[in-house]
């Protein structure tokens, strides 16, 4: 996000719904014009290396340039399924704009922008970018339509198989769908990524959970593939005295609740308290700024360095007026008689020896508990792991992350395979929505590679 | 996706994208990987007596920030002995049979020295040949290249000679360093060419530097004129295809040369009568790969024009390409200024005001906000206001209804009518 491109910024209290429109506007056809001009078309680019999905992004940015938007939407998707979606919530001054060799010379090419002109434009044109491959036999169950999920149908249809997708919500898209600030990624973006997954013959069986609706043996009978691609669970409790009072939240299910209408009108003028400096946690506080709380604080045991937010998340949460209270552990929920939440007891903490994660450890002050008041507390401390479902399956796992061989992202049962959040943890993968859009390509390159290409070799 | 196959002349093929006679089409190698990234073509440099070659070669014309607006450049026909040259283009041919492999000739201006090359050319496999009577320096000086190619009578001479031992198609390549490339044109014709192609590059100088007083580029403190290519020049190289496309005495194929760099450029030769296109700036500046947009963007584009090749393209603008004398004096647009998307920059106002016709009025409005607006009754329609404008949508040309059409030939024909 570009915050000198972001011109509104009022919050209206008497519409919350304009909140929650996507903040930073398209680039206008001048900008992109421009922006794309300056583009070096690099050979060999550092920026294409930067993006885990490697898109071509040279290629993409001349294609705005010549005019060519249908091409130019078309490089984007080709490496990435979810490219719009990432367009808003990819860390790019970490990767590809981090990456681009205009930094040493004057500003980086805002790619991440141009990316979202180029997908914008594709939605808008109600654009068909890829056909469905033909068909070779074999069928494929993907378990969760998120970016993983959605990535991996999307190649397997390219590549023939009969895909069926197990969704558990109402809608697919996973986190793209219900976990990202609408003011970052409206739901109809995540929805067109959807669709064109679905366009090419795919089928999503929503409202459908394995486990209940039908159960991992019957899935592993049926199909020749399976997929594991069910991302996160809830978040966990803090574990301190008072956490049964009204008004406290799970920081996931609160950002969810703001992603389809009707607005919550209840923070309008309250005092809201965040735990946790993740990005999740800076999208529950800036969610609450939008829903109109008068104030919003975010409660972390470390400081600001120890962080794992991303820069421009943190940076945006500061402008839209979230207080940081550093170095402070919750230690107690206060409430009313009625059960409500008032109010969090904390304790300073400081930082001390290094710990096993290579930061600091934060140690409690003694004698300097204070109390914040607070009308609704929202947990962010990370987030819970599916393991009942990945032991219903049998497979190998750490603490919830499940094991993959990878090179070929199969699990411990060499016919399920797995991507995205699932196998992130325990230092193994990373926790982006582009490195899930990759894992999943990946998943559908190594089933092809098993049930296609090596069944061919054996024929012939 | 639409069929961009192209039989130009008799030759054939892949796509109209070809790379021009120039350094990316020295040696086998390059032309390979070219043939791999996509080109569909490619006109070999020009084969002759090898040369000496300078050091310091190439200058370009940045133009406010943007780099190689225009490319000049006094390097000359290819440095490589004829035998490795025939050899390489064998062996490329052997890898790619379907992609167009053109000798670029230049030889001096006598019948045996044609008989002798266009035989060893087509010896070792070429689709066709083109007859370098564009190159504008060093070689002219020999009495070849745009020495030969400035005079009608030598163009159709040395074509006669090049056909007589031809068996492939002859493509004879312009200069447009003359006053009316159609004389040029037609004598080749006369001289029984398959096809030509244009342009050669300009004549230039890129520049003085300012400090040591030397050209740019500069040789051991001296300089001499070079040719100019690049996207600079592509207003000039257009004018001079469709001045022969029209032309119904030069009726044979046209590839079109000079400044273009996109799908879009490659589109707008074709609209005017060619039958392909060839490149040579644009790849010297980004690379091979620049072919994969090209073959992209013209799909998509035909695709959009619901046309199924590209042949359908060819030549559609043709016909409303004419003389001055037809335009009708009575068509009229004028200027409008769309408040809603103008930023205020006042440039429209201060070109017109200056150097057009002071019809933009700065105003007022109720509010206090100032706001631009033409004044139609005065405004002859020239563009200038549009030109300069910075944002796409502030300014439209808008057509307004004025009487019956009159061209100048029409009108100049109703003066000598005697009245009734």
């Amino acid at each position: 996000m570009k915050m000198n491109r972001i011109k509104e910024r009022s919050i209206s209290l008497t519409d919350l719904t304009k909140n929650f429109k996507e903040i930073e506007p398209d680039l206008t056809s001048k900008e992109a014009m421009d922006e794309s001009n300056r583009c070096l078309y690099c050979y060999d680019a550092p920026c294409i290396k930067a993006c885990p999905t490697s898109i071509n992004i040279p290629s993409f940015i001349k294609k705005i340039a010549s005019g060519n938007m249908t091409g130019s939407a078309r490089v984007i998707m080709e490496a990435n399924p979810v490219g719009a979606s990432c367009a808003r919530v990819c860390p790019t001054e970490e990767l590809c704009e981090g990456a681009c060799v205009l930094n040493k010379a004057s500003l980086p090419i805002m790619i991440g922008n141009l990316q979202r002109h180029a997908t914008n434009w594709a939605i808008q044109n109600k654009t068909q970018l890829f056909k469905a491959g033909a068909k070779n036999g074999k069928s494929a169950a993907i378990i969760g339509g998120g970016p993983a999920g959605l990535s991996s149908a999307r190649e397997l249809a390219r590549l023939g198989f009969d895909v069926t997708i197990f969704e558990a919500k109402e809608k697919a898209g996973g986190l793209n769908t219900h976990g990202i600030v609408s003011f970052r990624l409206p739901q109809n973006i995540s929805s067109w990524e959807v669709e064109q997954v679905e366009s090419l013959g795919v089928k999503i069986r929503t409202n459908t959970i394995v486990g209940r609706d039908i159960q991992p043996k019957e899935m592993l009978n049926e199909y020749d593939a399976v997929v594991l691609a069910i991302g996160m669970a809830n978040v966990p409790l803090i574990g301190i005295e008072g956490e049964q009072a009204n008004g406290m939240f799970d920081a996931v299910e609160f950002v969810e609740s703001t992603k389809t209408p009707p607005l919550n009108t209840d923070l309008i003028g309250k005092k809201v308290v965040v735990v946790g400096a993740g990005n999740t946690a800076i999208d529950a506080a800036t969610c609450s700024v939008r829903l109109g709380a008068a104030n919003v604080k975010m409660l972390y045991r470390r400081t600001a360095a120890e962080m794992t937010a991303y820069e421009f998340e943190y940076e945006f949460a500061k402008q839209e007026g979230v207080e940081f209270r550093w170095l402070t552990q919750p230690v107690k929920i206060i409430m009313d008689d009625a059960g409500a939440v008032r109010g969090i007891q904390c304790i300073q903490m400081e930082l001390g020896e290094i710990d096993q994660s290579g930061r600091r450890r934060p140690v409690p002050v003694a004698g300097s508990e204070f109390i914040l008041e607070a009308d609704a507390i929202i947990r962010a401390i990370g987030q819970k792991k599916h393991s009942k479902l990945i032991e219903a399956f049998g497979l190998e796992h750490t603490r919830g992350t499940v094991k993959v061989n990878a090179s070929t992202y199969q699990t411990s049962n060499p016919k399920i395979y797995a991507a995205g959040d699932v196998i992130f943890g325990e230092g193994q993968s990373e926790a982006m929505v582009v490195t899930a859009a990759e894992q999943g390509k990946q998943t559908a390159y190594s089933i092809y590679k098993q049930l296609v290409e090596n069944s061919m070799a054996q024929t012939s | 996706m639409a069929d961009l196959r192209v039989n130009f002349a008799g030759i054939k093929a892949p796509n109209p994208f070809w790379l021009a006679s120039a350094p990316p089409t020295n040696s086998g190698y390059q032309v390979q990987r070219a043939f791999e990234a996509g080109w569909g073509g490619a006109v070999w440099k020009t084969l002759g007596d090898p040369i000496i070659n300078t050091s310091s070669r190439f200058a370009a014309m940045h133009f406010n920030g943007q780099r190689v607006a225009g490319f000049n450049n006094i390097e000359l026909i290819t440095d490589r002995p004829l035998e490795v040259n025939l050899k390489e283009i064998y062996e490329t041919k052997k890898r790619f049979p379907n992609h167009a492999v053109i000798a670029s000739l230049m030889v001096e201006p006598k019948q045996e020295k044609w008989h002798e090359i266009v035989k060893k050319a087509e010896a070792a496999g070429v689709d066709g040949l083109e007859l370098n009577f564009g190159c504008p320096h060093g070689m002219a000086e020999r009495g070849m290249g745009a020495a030969s190619g400035q005079v009608p009578e030598l163009v159709e001479k040395q074509t006669m000679w090049a056909k007589e031992a031809a068996s492939t198609p002859v493509i004879v390549k312009l200069t447009p360093n003359i006053t009316d490339i159609t004389a040029t044109a037609w004598a080749a014709v006369q001289g029984g060419a398959d096809a030509i192609s244009m342009i050669n590059t300009i004549n230039s100088l890129a520049g003085v530097d300012l400090d040591t007083w030397n050209t740019v580029p500069n040789v051991a403190g001296k300089g001499a004129h070079g040719g100019y290519c690049g996207p600079a020049v592509k207003p000039i190289a257009l004018n001079m295809v469709a001045e022969c496309a029209r032309n119904p005495e030069v009726n044979i194929p046209i590839s079109g040369i000079g400044g273009i760099s996109t799908w879009r450029d490659a589109a707008e030769f074709i609209l005017m009568g060619a039958g392909s296109v060839q490149v040579c700036t644009a790849a010297m500046h980004h690379g091979f790969s620049i072919v994969e947009d090209m073959i992209d963007g013209l799909n998509h584009y035909l695709d959009s024009k619901q046309l199924a090749s590209v042949e359908e393209l060819i030549g559609k603008t043709v016909p409303r390409y004419s003389n001055w004398g037809d335009l009708d004096l009575n068509f009229k647009v004028v200027a409008r200024i769309n408040e809603e998307t103008c930023i205020n920059c006042n440039k429209c106002y201060i070109a017109c005001e200056d150097t057009a016709h002071q019809c933009i009025e700065m105003l007022k409005s109720p509010g206090g906000n100032k706001f631009l607006q033409v004044r139609e009754e005065d405004c002859v329609g020239c563009n200038l206001c549009s030109i300069v404008c910075p944002v796409d949508g502030a300014i439209n040309m808008i057509e307004i209804p004025n009487g019956p059409p009159m061209t100048w030939n029409e009108r100049q024909k109703a003066i000598k009518q005697p009245t009734a």
